[in-house]
């Protein structure tokens, strides 16, 4: 069942959830960040609209830059005005930033420890038919392996939100990964969101959970729609939410393991670099245990409908339902 | 300077129409993509395959052919549906356009589509693969070949295009066009609001570049142009193409919106049936 305690969208399960996607979260709350601080100030890259910058922009003329179409001075100049004391939020497609200007964001960025928040929109496989070219798998990976950098992946537009607000009060370089498309909406208002604190979602009714998944981004939701399901097919499971994928809630993921002695990982993203491997890092030091990796699999996206490329790359509700079957077959 | 004949210009203009509804009928089919760029490039796109270039379509991996790098891949509606008229593929194909296991990516993959030179889509890569290209073809013995890039105008505010125009001058690539769509839009608005471009002809003047101005709806002027750059030497070619976005459909001409905006159905078969007219009209 769902965890209570956190006040979560009791709707989820139902078919006429609302749905919202996290790159709307993140405009929302750049502009309360914006508000509060008058030190925000945000760039971007001729992506203004896609990338819902445009309500700080509206509000907020003088504090925003259009760079034009260039990366690497994005994130340089972000740089330098972090260093003059602003908390510039850039924002792009995650395939671009971070993706085309990875050094200059390892070197004028974190190297210089700069509280530059980094938005990487339309990350995963939901940016559909665009394809390949477009869809940012590597991105976890990218950022997480940097020194200094915070990296989240807000599960919803309200996370998102939420997220975007407690970032501008850092001082920390940090990564914020967001989706294009519309994703049911998980939390409520009253979900508390911390950097670096993951929650049980789902859990069962009664007793200790066989399986602990364990997934970050809008995915969560197939996350929890595979849980109810095998909730009703008797096998017990925990369902975490990774949203700060750095630093790492250690002592959280070493107490589902350690109840649950089998964990699955599920992220929008390679298998080889990402949460699941930032998981499995923790767990094979301090708590070895067998992990099934769910995520695209050295292979590039393509195009075709969000739903289409779930499917195919198996990270939908049905691929996670059917690889805990086979776990207790 | 040699004019094309009267017969000529009106054959290419209804080839050019022709691509621009197959562009729009496949933008409709595909309900996502984009619109103005691949309208406004068609005439050059007409003129290069169906006059400039020396390749087989039929034998799409001749060693000799000519090279085309598409560096702005979000207008690949134009390429797909230009190679299709040309005979590279069926035109049927053209509806597949971004589905699932289409060859015809929403932005070219070269993995899916073998015969395109390479991918793209993320901006400003590509004059310097074509500056790669079009150095191994000098080192090559063998048939001349032409490398030919397309850019946008606002794909040039990446600073990789300028490294490879050094290179390329400094290399003395006489074998190298490169053709700019500037159309004065990118995705926020006007080039010259979003990242002015201001003087563009003397920025790739002063990197040692060939530069030639046309219309890039003026048959003549595209072959006036093709023609002088393969005659200049040691140094590379830039045309500006003066590109009207969403050119052939009045309602969408200049508009920036319609950079990455698809019709609707009505706004689809108000549009054909207006290329159609013109069309009808030159024969
Ligand atoms: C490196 C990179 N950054 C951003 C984008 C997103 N993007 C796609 S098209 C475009 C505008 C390109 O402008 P222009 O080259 O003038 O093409 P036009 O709009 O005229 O078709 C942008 C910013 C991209 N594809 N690649
Ligand atoms: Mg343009």
């Amino acid at each position: 069942m769902l965890n209570h305690n956190l006040k979560l969208n009791s709707k989820i399960f139902n078919d006429d959830v609302v749905l919202k996607s996290t790159r709307e979260g993140f405009g929302e709350g750049l502009l309360d960040a914006a508000i509060e601080n008058e030190n925000v100030v945000g760039l971007t890259a001729d992506l203004l609209e896609s990338v819902k910058m445009n309500y700080f922009a509206n509000k907020f003329p003088s504090r925003f830059i259009d760079v034009g179409i260039a990366e690497q001075n994005l994130a340089s100049v972000a740089s330098g005005m972090a260093a003059m004391g602003k908390i510039p939020f850039i924002a792009s497609y995650a395939i671009f930033s971070p993706g085309r200007n990875w050094e200059q964001i390892r070197t004028t960025i974190c190297y210089n420890n700069q509280p530059v928040k980094i938005i990487g929109s339309h990350a995963g496989l939901s940016v559909g038919p665009d394809g390949g070219s477009h869809q940012m798998l590597e991105d976890i990976g990218l950022t997480r392996v940097i020194p200094n950098m915070v990296v989240i992946s807000p599960c919803d537009a309200l996370e998102a939100r939420k997220a975007t607000i407690a970032l501008s009060k850092t001082n920390h370089p940090t990564y914020l990964r967001c989706a294009r498309n519309e994703t049911p909406i998980i939390t409520t208002i009253e979900s508390n969101f911390q950097i670096g604190k993951s929650e049980i979602f789902f859990k069962p009714d009664t007793g200790l959970a066989q399986v602990g998944i364990i997934a970050t981004g809008p995915i969560l939701y197939n996350a929890l729609m595979a849980a109810k399901k095998l909730d009703e097919m008797g096998i017990k499971v925990k369902v975490m939410n990774l949203s700060t994928i750095k630093p790492l809630d250690r002592e959280a993921i070493i107490l589902l393991a350690k109840e649950t002695k089998n964990i699955v990982t599920i992220e929008d993203h390679q298998v080889s670099c990402g949460m699941g491997s930032a998981v499995a890092e923790c767990l094979s030091e301090f708590y070895p245990t067998k992990i099934t990796f769910m995520g695209i699999k050295n292979m590039f996206g393509q195009s075709g409908t969000p739903s289409e490329l779930m499917k195919y790359y198996k990270i939908d509700t049905e691929s996670i339902i059917e690889t805990i079957e086979i776990l207790f077959k | 300077m040699e004019n094309l004949s009267e017969e000529k210009i009106k054959e290419l203009k209804i080839k050019s129409n022709n691509i621009r509804i197959s562009i729009i009928d496949m933008l409709y089919i595909a309900n996502s993509g984009h619109t103005a760029g691949p309208l406004g490039m068609a005439d050059v796109f007409t003129f290069l395959y169906f006059e400039a270039l020396r390749h087989k379509p039929e034998n799409p991996n001749w060693v000799d052919r000519d090279r085309v790098v598409l560096s702005n891949g979000h207008i690949c509606p134009v390429l797909y549906a230009t190679m299709a008229h040309a005979g590279y593929f069926k035109i049927d194909e053209l509806k597949t356009l971004r589905k699932f296991g289409s060859r015809l990516q929403g932005h070219p993959h070269r993995e899916f589509l073998s015969i395109l030179e390479t991918s793209s889509g993320p901006l400003g890569e590509g004059i310097s693969q074509a500056v790669g290209m079009a150095i191994a073809a000098k080192i090559e013995k063998g048939m001349d070949k032409t490398i030919y890039c397309m850019t946008g105008d606002g794909e040039l505010d990446e600073g990789q295009n300028w490294e490879a125009l050094m290179l390329a001058s400094k290399m003395k690539l006489d074998n190298l066009i490169i053709i700019v769509d500037r159309n004065f839009i990118q995705i926020d608005g006007s080039t010259e609001t979003v990242m002015p471009l201001s003087d563009l002809a003397s920025k790739f003047k002063s990197f040692n570049c060939n530069t030639i101005e046309i219309n890039g709806h003026d048959f003549n002027e595209i072959n006036n142009a093709i023609n002088s750059a393969k005659k200049v030497k040691e140094m590379p070619s830039v045309i500006i193409s003066g590109n009207t976005p969403g050119k052939g459909v009045i309602a969408w001409e200049w508009d920036y919106k319609w950079h990455g905006k698809v019709p609707n159905r009505d706004e689809m078969s108000k549009a054909i049936r207006g290329l159609e007219e013109i069309n009808e009209k030159l024969k």
